[in-house]
């Protein structure tokens, strides 16, 4: 797929026509408006009305039986949030541990794959990538089957007495994390790669060349061209897992609960929707301003998009 | 092997076994990965008297191949999903190409902010796009189905699609079409015969992308399914009384469908020299 011009395309002055430039110019106007017509008004259907929605509901009262109305409500949020903040800790930490942990799983090995793999690059990145042609369920499932307290993995090793009985994996946090960070990989993977596959190797060649030793041509030339890389990675695998419910659910119970399962709960259980939609806003403005943050630390929006573009 | 010729500095030679580690380290992080695939795969072989998977391996059969089609429920979750991935796949291609298309090359008033859209409609959580479209169904009265679910997929594939195409609309080169211009093309034969021809492989990615996403989506359709399954829904139901077999053959099934298209895809692009952009 596309990995260069990603950018933003030059948009601004057209080139010199010979034709009459004002009719050129009100023709493209008219083609840009008539082209992007279905699909925003597509967006506008899909994502900003149920948005708005999504915000009226949040400020309604009422239960679940005799029904919701519109009546500003709120109180719903600090109703919402009361009881809830170690879910959103909980979120937080395990999506951190997230995005570390796919960042350090992945890193040396795209590293190796962008600088001597050679003509085999996109092979050895496609055997990467190879396991997430099976769904994202399926694989989860896979985990809990796999970790389950007399699976495939602890069984054996519990009838050699290398364990003791009641040792277990799922239920704890470090089965959601690990499913997490298992599920999450790609999107780590693949911007790394792309950072890295665009650094012309001349340039540590050039480091060496200057005296550096290996360790210094990677940490002053590697590491900093890598980092539009590092911040699309982080983002890609951060963002969404903070709103991630099914690992926690599946491979950590009640007991490690997210803010995406009660959120889940809330919708789709006890069809508390005021309650629901109100810590579901919370939970994407928590994430529009860490990310912004982040951002202006690290990088622009445009390198996200480009890494998703890949992805 | 350019991390070798260094060998050629005093103490290179001492360190020579650690360029086994990184290649090492890949090879081990693949297998990792691939682990539960392979459990998936073999699993399917399973030879159990009942029809829940167990830890245990009983032996290999191919009885769960042969009787795959035999839970009705299962198979029209698996039929819905398909079915569903296919149409959202249609109708948003030709949206996202527009959206692509427009965005990639024509500059109109509220340009910024619909990029700014497709970008958060991207990262943001999936479940927080699950929450607003169950907010705005609720809201409107609307029956949880099969069609909300069809409406949310399309939803969320379009900006993916838009994203591919735009990328290989910018990275297209636009003389090409003034050049077709020139050559007294009218506008609409230029475009037909010089820019689809160009962006065919973006809109072909984007489709497959699409579908690709529409089948594997949990969270978006659990928030507006209703009663109606898929084929993840249906796989997260039968959990708790445990997984049949045939979950595992369907699960293979569709890992070989999509790892042979997309290894024939490499291995002829590996074989043409047609330089990609």
């Amino acid at each position: 797929m596309a990995t260069t011009s990603v950018r933003e395309p030059p948009v601004g002055p057209l080139p010199p026509v010979r034709r009459s430039a004002w009719g050129i110019t009100a023709r493209r106007r008219l083609a840009g408006y008539g082209l992007a017509a279905p699909g925003v008004l597509w967006l506008l259907l899909f994502f900003l009305i149920p948005a708005i929605m999504m915000v009226y509901t949040s400020l309604q009262s009422g239960g679940a039986l005799e029904g919701y109305s519109f009546t500003w409500a709120w109180g719903n949020y600090a109703e919402a949030l009361s009881g809830r903040g170690v879910f959103f800790g909980r979120s937080l930490e395990f999506s951190l541990l997230t995005a570390l942990g796919t960042m350090v799983l992945a890193f040396p090995a795209v590293y190796w794959i962008a600088f001597y793999g050679g003509r085999r690059k996109s092979t050895l990145l496609f055997m990467i990538l190879l396991p997430y042609f099976v769904s994202f369920m399926i694989r989860t499932v896979m985990w809990k089957f796999i970790l389950g307290d007399n699976g495939p993995l602890l069984g054996p090793l519990k009838d050699w007495h290398l364990l003791p009985t009641n040792f277990r994996v799922l239920a704890t946090p470090f089965a959601v994390v690990l499913g997490l960070i298992y599920n999450y990989l790609p999107f780590s993977a693949l911007p790394l790669y792309v950072a890295l596959e665009r650094i012309d190797p001349a340039l540590i060649e050039a480091a060496k060349d200057l005296f550096a030793n290996r360790t210094q041509a990677f940490l002053r030339v590697v590491l900093p061209l890598s980092l539009p890389g590092v911040f699309a990675a982080t983002l890609l695998t951060f963002v969404p897992a903070t709103g991630d419910y099914v690992e926690a659910e599946l491979l950590g119970g009640t007991g490690n609960y997210m803010i995406g399962n009660i959120i889940q709960g809330e919708f789709l259980i006890r069809a508390r929707y005021p309650t629901a939609a109100a810590l579901s806003i919370m939970l994407m403005l928590g994430m529009v301003i860490l990310t912004s943050i982040y951002a202006r630390f690290l990088g622009t929006e445009d390198e996200v998009v480009a890494a998703a573009v890949t992805a | 092997m350019r991390g070798v010729t260094s060998g050629s500095r005093p103490g290179g030679h001492r360190k020579r076994w650690t360029r086994f580690i990184l290649p090492g380290y890949t090879y081990l992080l693949m297998l990792y990965l691939v682990t539960p695939i392979l459990m998936m795969i073999l699993y399917g072989f399973n030879n159990i008297p009942g029809d829940r998977q167990s830890a245990r391996f009983y032996g290999f059969t191919l009885d769960w191949y042969r009787r795959l089609l035999e839970n009705p429920d299962l198979t029209s979750a698996f039929k819905a999903s398909v079915v569903i991935a296919v149409l959202a796949a249609t109708i948003s291609t030709p949206l996202g190409t527009l959206l692509g298309l427009a965005l990639g090359r024509y500059w109109f008033r509220g340009r910024g902010a619909t990029n700014f859209v497709i970008f958060m409609a991207i990262a943001v959580p999936e479940i927080v796009l699950g929450s607003s479209l169950l907010s705005m169904f609720v809201q409107v009265r609307a029956p949880l189905g099969y069609t909300t679910i069809l409406l949310a997929h399309i939803g969320f594939d379009t900006p993916f699609v838009a994203v591919v195409v735009r990328a290989r609309v910018s990275g297209m080169d636009q003389s090409m079409e003034e050049a077709a211009k020139d050559l007294f093309a009218t506008p609409l034969v230029a475009f037909l015969r010089v820019t689809l021809p160009v962006i065919a492989p973006g809109i072909m990615a984007g489709f497959m992308l699409a579908f690709v996403l529409s089948l594997d989506d949990f969270v978006i359709t659990q928030f507006v399914s209703g009663q109606q399954f898929t084929f993840p829904l249906w796989v997260y139901g039968a959990i708790k009384i445990g997984i049949p077999p045939s979950v595992n053959v369907f699960g293979t099934i569709l890992f070989l469908t999509g790892a042979s298209i997309a290894g024939f895809g490499l291995v002829r692009s590996l074989f043409r020299k047609e330089k990609a952009f």
